[in-house]
């Protein structure tokens, strides 16, 4: 499957946790943190299981937490990815 | 507690548990020092499709207990164990409750998820197994009306003596167990009850009970070593079991039983609730909320932290939880958090969310009456941040006068109570 | 009540099926506009009944910030925005608070039901991985107590009583037993809400639901024709504190005085026994230093089933007299609201107290000569006496009561 787009995240992230100011459609938010937007660990961790039922990327529960940016959660989805098609 | 009213003392006379590897107290304390633990494989339902498949699950037969068909068609299993216990707890306490102003009788009943077993059977039937958002009618059990708003609970607890006093269902999340007993002590100490039945009870081993906690991974998935996969305050342990039970006590004006003769398990000295408006699953890590409820507790049975023989633990296995706890009673009970035996029943009953705080009472008692302390099962390796006298995998004798308990729930209740022995 | 504290109301907010903010919901209470109607969230076309009191005009987007949405159930939405509008009414800016001598303490029946359906629906249709991180909290008991403790950074106590339609009042009389205790300030009270498909139809299996299609003969309180009561969702969140810290920090207003509180359960099915309802008002009344003579409206719990409408009356005969003391039920314009219940009324309770005037209980024409009930119907009537009770009956044989004095 192809690579996510900032934008795909960003709209699992809304859908599974909320709205937040500053994280406009199409705007530079690769590295708001998830802290100044406001999402806590459980916004992650649901984020991460949407990525599993949507997309099928499975990220490791330990390190889906350990994401400050939305960049950095951006390249742990990828990475998944890339290692799928690896395989 | 209210403090305006420290003329009248609440004692606890009676006692009836239910745990998981204990159907009855005397069962109950021996597992607790018995080195052995009842976390197993979960046997209710298939978890093969669960994250966590371990649980604490009690050997319990209703019929067995005495509970007629009508009683166990009625009451969710929740209500059975809760009846169960209680029946125990008032023949323990030999009251003659006969004899009482009903009027003078209440209950305070602690659950977390009330009748959320009957819930899901329930729901399997009606909704055809998620298929029918708009359920059938025709599969309504007359009793689903007692599943979705669950004043049966303490109602039937009640019927048990006809108290017509005060009843309430006190439902704090985890904290439930140690807050029912809380609120019976307070509507004792301020004269509008002698005599309480209090405790908690909760039967959470179903498929959507485990499967929300898998969600925000706070159960172990240890599933490979069920008998030792609770384990607070160990440096490998990676999140709660899951488990059911319930305790019930017949607490009593201390005047009162002694005017009869009663045997005192423990005098209810000190309660107080805190909550840390921080986040509704989230402990913060300076664990300044519990602390504040453990030195209120203190202060109302007018103890220093000096004076606590020992402590009971929440210890779920969680790795925040235990971290906020050790911060909490290093807080509270300074240099003598370092030296104070404390330990977690919950390695070896598991969690069972409402019903724990108050089973954990009742082996708070218990540990007054023998002078021992249950140890932490399975802490083999310290956690090098959890740096106190855990009471590691061996109970240990010791003279135990004044115990407190403590408790932290989703929704940010943080509990404390003291319990201490009766001359 | 007796002893020196007086616990008083310094602020409310009202989330009910014919008016949102507590002067929308007077006005159509002394309209009888009700909020009774076919139900709309789903077609329950194939079910026995088919009413509810609904809050529809309702959007939690305008009033609650957009990470609330997704953990939360419509009854924790309507409770936390019950909160904020108690809160601005006490003259506490919502969210400013950051204290541990401010605690709550609210009342649930059902919890967040049609949040935990839907998660009930994911799981055994889709799979355990499909259930939200949220259920774990979402649902259960206490979560409007812990919700509306992080909003407003209240760290003071915090509790959820549980005793279907009583607990409301017990919430409230907590709340006061904890002002004498030492906690300055309480937000208290309740808002239930089970209008999903599950949650509506296992209302119906408690026996006293009505069948009556038509909603103004639907729920007819104390009327020889009644049949039944309507669910419906809302409630109200009170502050409550003592009155030395109300007037200490200059609260803008005190509403009344809550004076007394009191709860009693009924005996055993079978045991031939009365039940307890009117040891629960004179209780109150007592603790209250008054007599029944003191008392100037009784604002009924009002089941609508009539063996229970019957004893209800026979125990306001028993306490006040024949035709003693009025009676009304705002109830008839909203269904019965569970834990919402009970506070709703106290708040009703307040607004009468304040403009002088007992609302009519709306839709029932013709009670009982047996009843020697004095319910005031039609028009709304005069009040003679600055002081409320407000009774609550929970099923199983919860009965709460509270006066509440201007």
């Amino acid at each position: 499957m192809t690579q996510l787009s900032i934008d795909d995240l960003r709209r699992v992230l809304v859908d599974c946790a909320g709205e937040r100011e500053g994280l406009a459609v199409g705007g530079d938010i690769a590295e708001l943190t998830f802290e100044e937007l406001g999402y806590d660990s459980l916004a992650l961790i649901e984020t991460a299981a949407k990525l599993k039922q949507r997309f099928d990327i499975d990220i490791e529960d330990d390190k889906v937490v350990t994401a400050e940016t939305l960049g950095a959660l951006l390249g742990l989805a990828n990475a998944a990815v890339a290692q799928e098609a690896g395989r | 507690m209210d403090t305006s009213a420290r003329g009248r003392r609440v004692v606890m006379t009676g006692m009836g548990v239910r745990s998981p590897g204990g159907i009855g107290t005397k069962e109950f304390w021996d597992l607790l020092t018995s080195g052995r633990t009842a976390t197993r494989p979960i046997t209710f339902f298939d978890a093969g499709p669960f994250r966590s498949r371990v649980a604490a699950e009690a050997d319990f037969d209703a019929a067995a207990e005495g509970l007629t068909p009508r009683e166990i068609r009625r009451m969710d299993r929740a209500t059975q164990f809760a009846v169960a216990c209680t029946r125990d707890a008032v023949a323990d306490s030999e009251l003659g409750f006969d004899a009482l102003d009903p009027f003078r009788v209440g209950v305070s009943l602690g659950t977390a998820v009330a009748s959320a077993t009957s819930l899901e059977t329930e729901y399997v039937i009606m909704s055809d197994a998620g298929r029918d958002w708009t359920v059938d009618a025709a599969y309504l059990s007359p009793h689903m009306f007692d599943y979705l708003s669950p004043g049966a609970m303490p109602a039937e607890v009640a019927w048990t003596v006809g108290a017509q006093g005060p009843v309430t269902m006190v439902s704090d999340g985890c904290t439930s167990g140690i807050d029912a007993v809380g609120h019976a002590a307070q509507l004792i100490r301020e004269g509008t009850a002698d005599v309480v039945l209090a405790g908690a009870t909760d039967t959470p081993i179903s498929p959507i009970v485990v499967a929300c906690f898998d969600a925000i991974k706070a159960t172990t998935p240890r599933n490979d070593d069920p008998e030792h996969a609770s384990r607070p305050f160990d440096r490998t342990r990676n999140g709660f079991v899951l488990a059911e039970g319930a305790a019930m006590f017949v607490l009593e004006e201390y005047e009162m039983a002694r005017a009869r003769g009663a045997r005192i398990y423990a005098e209810i000295g000190g309660f107080a609730t805190r909550c840390n408006a921080y986040h509704m699953t989230g402990l913060t890590k300076h664990g300044r909320e519990m602390a504040q409820a453990i030195s209120l507790a203190l202060g109302d049975a007018r103890l220093d932290p000096g004076q606590v023989s020992y402590v009971n633990a929440h210890g779920s296995g969680t790795r925040q939880n235990d971290r906020h706890e050790t911060a909490a009673f290093k807080r509270a009970l300074g240099e003598h958090a370092y030296r104070v035996p404390i330990s977690s029943i919950k390695s070896i009953i598991g969690h069972s969310l409402g019903a724990i705080g108050s089973i954990e009472i009742a082996a708070c008692a218990l540990a007054i009456q023998h002078n021992v302390v249950p140890p932490t099962a399975n802490l083999c390796e310290p956690d090098p941040e959890c740096d106190l006298d855990y009471v590691p995998l061996t109970a240990r004798e010791l003279p135990v006068d004044n115990v407190l308990t403590v408790g932290s729930g989703f929704g940010g209740f943080q509990s404390a109570m003291v319990l201490r022995a009766v001359a | 009540m007796s002893g020196a504290v007086r616990t008083v109301i310094t602020g409310m907010g009202v989330t009910a099926p014919n008016g949102l903010g507590t002067e929308q919901y007077w006005r159509a209470v002394l309209d009888r506009h009700s909020g009774i109607r076919e139900m709309t969230r789903f077609d329950a076309s194939r079910y026995p009944y088919r009413l509810a009191g609904q809050i529809t005009d309702f959007a939690a987007e305008d009033h609650l910030p957009a990470k609330l949405l997704p953990q939360t159930d419509v009854s924790t939405r309507l409770a936390l925005t019950a909160a904020d509008w108690a809160f601005a009414d006490a003259g506490i800016e919502p969210g400013t608070v950051d204290d541990d001598r401010m605690g709550v303490v609210t009342s649930n029946a059902t919890g967040g039901f049609a949040f935990t359906h839907g998660e009930f629906r994911k799981l055994w249709r889709q799979g355990g991985e499909y259930v939200s991180v949220y259920e774990s909290f979402a649902w259960f008991y206490a979560v409007n107590t812990g919700q509306i403790s992080i909003r407003n950074g209240l760290r003071g106590p915090g509790a959820a009583l549980v005793a279907e339609q009583a607990g409301g009042l017990d919430a409230l009389g907590h709340a006061c037993r904890s002002v004498r205790a030492g906690t300055e300030l309480l937000i208290s009270g309740g808002v239930d809400s089970a209008l999903d498909p599950w949650g509506f139809i296992s209302q119906f299996a408690g026996g006293r639901v009505s069948v009556e299609p038509d909603p103004r003969r639907a729920f007819l309180p104390f009327d020889a024709a009644a049949s039944g009561y309507v669910p419906g969702e809302g409630g109200a969140l009170l502050v409550i504190e003592s009155e030395e810290a109300a007037r200490r920090r200059r609260a803008p207003r005190i509403h009344g005085e809550i004076a007394g509180y009191a709860a009693t359960f009924d005996p055993p099915p079978g045991s031939g026994r009365p039940p307890a309802l009117r040891q629960a008002a004179e209780r109150a009344i007592a603790q209250a230093g008054l007599r029944p003579d003191d008392i100037g409206v009784v604002f009924a719990d009002a089941s609508g089933v009539p063996e229970l409408d019957r004893a209800e009356a026979a125990a306001i005969r028993d306490l006040f007299g024949p035709q003693g003391v009025p009676v009304t039920a705002p109830k008839a314009l909203t269904g019965r609201l569970y834990a919402g219940g009970g506070p709703l009324d106290v708040v009703t309770a307040v607004l009468c107290l304040r403009d002088g005037v007992i609302p009519p209980t709306a839709h029932t024409t013709e009670v009982p000569g047996s009843y020697q009930l004095d319910l005031v119907l039609e028009e709304p009537r005069e009040l003679s006496s600055p002081t409320a009770l407000v009774l609550a009956r929970g099923r199983h044989g919860f009965n709460s009561a509270v006066v509440v004095r201007a």
